[in-house]
């Protein structure tokens, strides 16, 4: 019966798909898998590098637990404990601001916000997250080493990653708190609890899962940040616990310095000690997004 | 269609579902005035009132709001302030000078043009590279790609961004620059008769030249041009592809017909977002462009030289004289006046496709 239906005695309505369709539409495909693929070489390529080459000294217990000040430039050895407490304060500091403000900025922006004010908030966030990371830095430093006349020091540093980490936590969080259903809210409300106490006891628990993935990633993002710390505080080789006060390596630093300062032909000391660094730095952002991961987990709201 | 009356979302305004509900007379206990009766009286009664910690918390976030309002106004003003000393005892003229020299604070002759000239020619080199590139992921990731790949698929997109610029600065100069050379210097001596490709001012190095530094910086604004084109490509309305598809359209044509012309604006907006990434890249390119000695840039990929963003990271040194630091913060006043009207632009053509 449908061997009648294909075959009509009239010309077909539906002509063969004509070569140079044909040709176009495989040319189209191929180039599409091909810009997939040339996006995969480099990421490919630089975790390889990254790899290999960092491997060298991250295994030794000396890597994490002691820093660069007692060994010369040329001289295999010492750690970069330095610049993991440095990379970790730092951080840690600048999410201690940046989180809760740019949370209530996400809450004011969904559960308040309307009018001219929402939307000037919303253009300056998009606005913030796209000033350069050195604008960012030089902006504190005008306000904080200039004006206000306080040293570099960690703390400076931290203050530019807020910048640069509060549209991140306010979009991530604002996504996040707008899927929040409304019959949640209106539940609350139809109990007589306040506002104020249903988005803290009921719309933000509900969120939070979503919301701390995205905090950790915005941490991980700034973590790698070099242009601030170039300008905000001094490279030391040595460890300073100190946030407030002094010169503190980070990360990032180490490596610029290094390379600044050092050898970079391969199998020298300071190849080892760049690549060293880079790995110890991809380590701690994978770290923190796993970290992410388990605890969005733990605090999501259960399933039936 | 004798929906019962509990199916009312509970905010819906009840006034004008109870017409309906009339139409079942003897069910009183479902219309209106049925259970929020008791309630309601109280409530009406002092429904002005509002609760401390409402106002305390309604405060704190709306604070939170102007907060960031103010901070892109300050942001600019403590740029300029910081920015006059330095400007007002600049010998030559700010914008259209080639040179920099800042060194002796009361004899400093600084001008952006050739930070400005550099800054743009990266970009548009990468640009020129990521545009293509992220267009045909995107619609590898909406159109082509499994639909189960697809999202672990972008997710090693965006880990592009997750990469540290320093570590794509360093990986550019000592592995990828050195791996392109060959190319780089097959094209520098083959097109070195057109000006783009002429030999540059860093020779005989074709390393650290605008030429590598716009791959890598190609690289690292790929996954924010092809999220965003994602995003809306992804929007582009069933019906039409549909249609497409039963006029006997081939993938490509779909994709030609429907998606690109709705998600055009989308693309053009999220490549100015990458735009404006790219004018402010700082570590990476400090890292990977050679400061040439003498010659300043003439428009070739292969010279050498300095954005307005690596100028400020390489010098920062110069930084514990105020009135030199002005001079950079000049620039960097500069660059931000630069990204906010680029991040502007993109973000107006995106929010008049919403619309």
């Amino acid at each position: 019966m449908s061997t009648t239906l294909e075959r009509p005695a009239a010309t077909p309505a539906f002509q063969q798909v004509s070569l140079r369709r044909k040709v176009k539409n495989g040319v189209a495909t191929v180039l599409v898998w091909l810009s997939f693929l040339i996006a995969v070489v480099p990421l490919v390529w630089v975790l390889y590098t990254v790899v290999v080459n960092g491997v060298k000294r991250i295994p030794y217990s000396n890597w994490w637990s002691e820093d660069f000040g007692s060994v010369l430039p040329d001289e295999v050895g010492g750690g970069v404990l330095h610049a993991v407490i440095g990379t970790l304060l730092q951080g840690l500091v600048c999410a201690v601001i940046a989180v809760p403000v740019g949370m209530l900025v996400a809450i004011y922006l969904v559960e308040y916000g309307r009018g001219k004010l929402a939307k000037a908030t919303t253009f300056m966030v998009d606005i913030l997250s796209g000033v350069p990371s050195i604008v960012a830095a030089l902006f504190i430093y005008a306000l904080w080493i200039t004006t206000l006349g306080l040293p570099r020091s960690g703390f400076a540093v931290s203050l530019a990653l807020v910048l640069l980490m509060i549209p991140v936590v306010v979009r991530s969080s604002e996504e996040m708190l707008r899927i929040v259903p409304d019959d949640l809210r209106e539940a609350s409300y139809a109990l007589g609890v306040p506002k104020w106490k249903t988005i803290m006891k009921i719309v933000l628990p509900t969120a939070l899962s979503g919301i701390i993935g995205g905090i950790m990633m915005a941490l991980a993002r700034v973590m790698g940040e070099t242009a601030p710390l170039l300008v905000l505080v001094g490279y030391s080789a040595y460890v300073n616990w100190n946030i407030f006060d002094g010169e503190q390596a980070a990360l990032p630093l180490v490596m610029n310095n290094e390379r600044a300062t050092n050898s970079m032909d391969p199998g020298s000391v300071g190849f080892d000690r760049i690549w060293g660094a880079a790995l110890t730095l991809v380590l701690i952002i994978a770290v923190i997004n796993l970290l992410a991961t388990v605890f969005s987990r733990l605090v999501a709201p259960k399933k039936k | 269609m004798s929906e019962p009356p509990w199916t009312r979302t509970p905010t819906g305004d009840t006034g004008g579902r109870s017409s309906s509900a009339q139409a079942f007379p003897e069910d009183p206990i479902s219309d209106n005035p049925a259970s929020p009766a008791p309630s309601v009286p109280p409530e009406s009664t002092k429904p002005k009132k509002v609760r401390a910690g409402d106002r305390i918390f309604q405060n704190l976030t709306t604070g939170a709001g102007i907060a960031i309002v103010a901070l892109i106004g300050l942001i600019g003003l403590f740029l300029v302030i910081q920015a006059i000393p330095a400007l007002q005892s600049d010998k030559v003229n700010f914008l259209f000078n080639h040179g920099w020299s800042t060194n002796d604070p009361d004899n400093m002759a600084f001008g952006i043009a050739d930070l400005a000239e550099v800054t743009v020619a990266t970009s548009v080199v990468a640009l020129i590279i990521a545009m293509p590139i992220s267009l045909g992921i995107a619609l590898f990731l909406t159109q082509y790609a499994p639909a189960k790949l697809a999202r672990p698929f972008a997710y090693i997109v965006d880990l592009l961004a997750a990469v540290p610029s320093i570590i794509f600065g360093l990986w550019g100069i000592l592995v990828f620059a050195p791996a392109i050379e060959p190319f780089s210097q097959w094209v520098n001596d083959t097109f070195s008769w057109f000006p783009l490709f002429a030999p540059g001012n860093v020779q005989p190095n074709v390393r650290g030249t605008i030429f590598t530094a716009g791959i890598v910086l190609a690289v690292m604004i790929l996954p924010i041009i092809t999220s965003l084109s994602r995003e809306v490509f992804e929007r582009t309305p069933t019906a039409h592809i549909e249609g497409a598809l039963a006029l006997g359209a081939t993938r490509w044509e779909v994709i030609r017909t429907t998606v690109l012309p709705f998600g055009k604006a989308g693309y053009v907006g999220a490549s100015m977002l990458g735009l404006g990434r790219a004018l402010g890249e700082t570590i990476a390119l400090a890292v990977i462009l050679l400061i040439p000695q003498g010659r300043n840039f003439d428009w070739s990929v292969f010279d050498g030289g300095a954005t307005f963003a690596s100028k400020i990271a390489a010098n920062y040194s110069e930084f514990n004289n105020p009135t030199s630091a002005g001079a950079y913060i000049a620039a960097g006043l500069v660059l931000f006046v630069l990204t906010f009207l680029v991040n502007f632009a993109a973000r107006a053509i995106i929010a008049k496709k919403g619309d």
